[in-house]
């Protein structure tokens, strides 16, 4: 058993579990904005109509918290594949998920503020 | 038909690092030799050369060797497989420490293997007679009991290579499903407990370099995928 506590699950299982769960919401999420694209003339009047709908709202809200758990666990992965200074590692996963936390409070206020 | 090879040499004992030097080989038009045995007349040129080898058939695991960038077993891999690319470059298995030459330390290696507890565990009373097994429980085995632990394929992956001290491994963890499914074995519990953290098996990713380098034609991917359902079952 090797012990860890700087990813986001409670152990392996649970990073696999997550980082898939989160994979599958982001693609659906792709395709929801990619048939919005597909099948609307995109002006400002269709793009806010679009984003002001509950269910839009919800599926953004989900998918930002997806990318910040998705990002979590892939890039703790990555920094530990290839950073092996601690400390260097360390600050490098803080700026990361310090930026997917940005993305996430920037998106909560620009959909629902 | 003259083949040039270009060796890795290291002696840590009179060379500050690593170098290629280069050889050449006389090889009989319309012949083949295993890379081994072209191994052996290189070391008649030049005796310092060193690697291990032993049963040169495929079955002892001592002479796994990197050849043209493809980990493989020296004795069982043809000279015509490698010909016709440029200079025929032999390597020792990247990931482990270099001892010598084509020799590296396989003791990480042996760690990962040991780590996973490679024995039979059984709580309950002995039988009387033989442990018996059905045909299909003993099928359950096929794939697996084979692996002859030459290193070739957690030395062509990248996750042995970045954590070789957390990572077990594709052959620790093909050893690792031998015994999780051994119907005679019954500390499943406590071996799936021990592999349930985020390095151990989870840092497999599936590319499976080990299926394309094993020598026997396992496939530890396919063992380490059975390992995550496990584990998966066991924990939702």
């Amino acid at each position: 058993m090797v012990t860890n506590a700087a990813t986001f699950g409670r152990s392996g299982v649970h990073d696999y579990i997550l980082i898939r769960v989160t994979a599958v919401i982001l693609t659906l999420y792709t395709f929801y904005l990619l048939g919005f694209f597909a099948f609307n003339e995109v002006n400002y009047l269709s793009w806010t109509s679009f984003f002001s709908g509950m269910f839009t709202k919800i599926f953004t809200l989900l998918a930002l918290l997806s990318m910040l758990i998705h990002a979590w666990i892939g890039l703790w992965q990555v920094l530990t594949d290839y950073v092996k200074p601690v400390g260097l590692r360390l600050a490098c996963q803080f700026g990361l998920m310090l930026i997917a936390f940005v993305y996430l409070a920037a998106g909560l206020s620009i959909i629902w503020g | 038909m003259k083949v040039n090879f270009s060796v890795y040499r290291y002696n840590p004992e009179t060379d500050t690092k690593p170098y290629m030097k280069a050889y050449q080989l006389d090889v009989p038009e319309g012949s083949d030799m295993m890379v081994l045995d072209a191994l052996i007349l290189l070391k008649e040129q030049d005796p310092s050369i060193a690697f291990r080898r032993s049963c040169r058939e495929g079955v002892c695991g001592s002479d796994g060797i990197n050849m043209n960038g493809k980990n493989g077993l020296a004795c069982i891999t043809p000279l015509s497989d490698l010909l016709g690319k440029g200079d025929i470059v032999i390597r020792p298995l990247p990931g482990l420490p270099v001892i010598r030459d084509l020799v590296v330390d396989m003791a990480q290696f042996y760690e990962n293997y040991a780590r996973i507890k490679p024995y039979l565990i059984n709580d309950g009373l002995p039988p009387a007679r033989e442990n018996l097994q059905s045909p299909e429980e003993r099928e359950q085995l096929d794939g697996m009991y084979e692996c002859i632990l030459c290193a070739c394929c957690s030395t062509s992956c990248p996750s042995f290579w970045w954590n070789p001290d957390k990572f077990v491994g594709p052959a620790g963890l093909l050893a690792a499903y031998r015994w999780l499914a051994d119907s005679r074995d019954t500390a499943t519990d406590e071996r799936l407990a021990e592999l349930d953290d985020a390095f151990s098996v989870f840092r497999c990713h599936g590319i499976m370099n080990c299926v394309s380098v094993c020598p026997k034609g396992l496939n530890p991917t396919k063992a380490i995928g059975h390992i995550k359902s496990m584990l998966i079952k066991r924990a939702v």
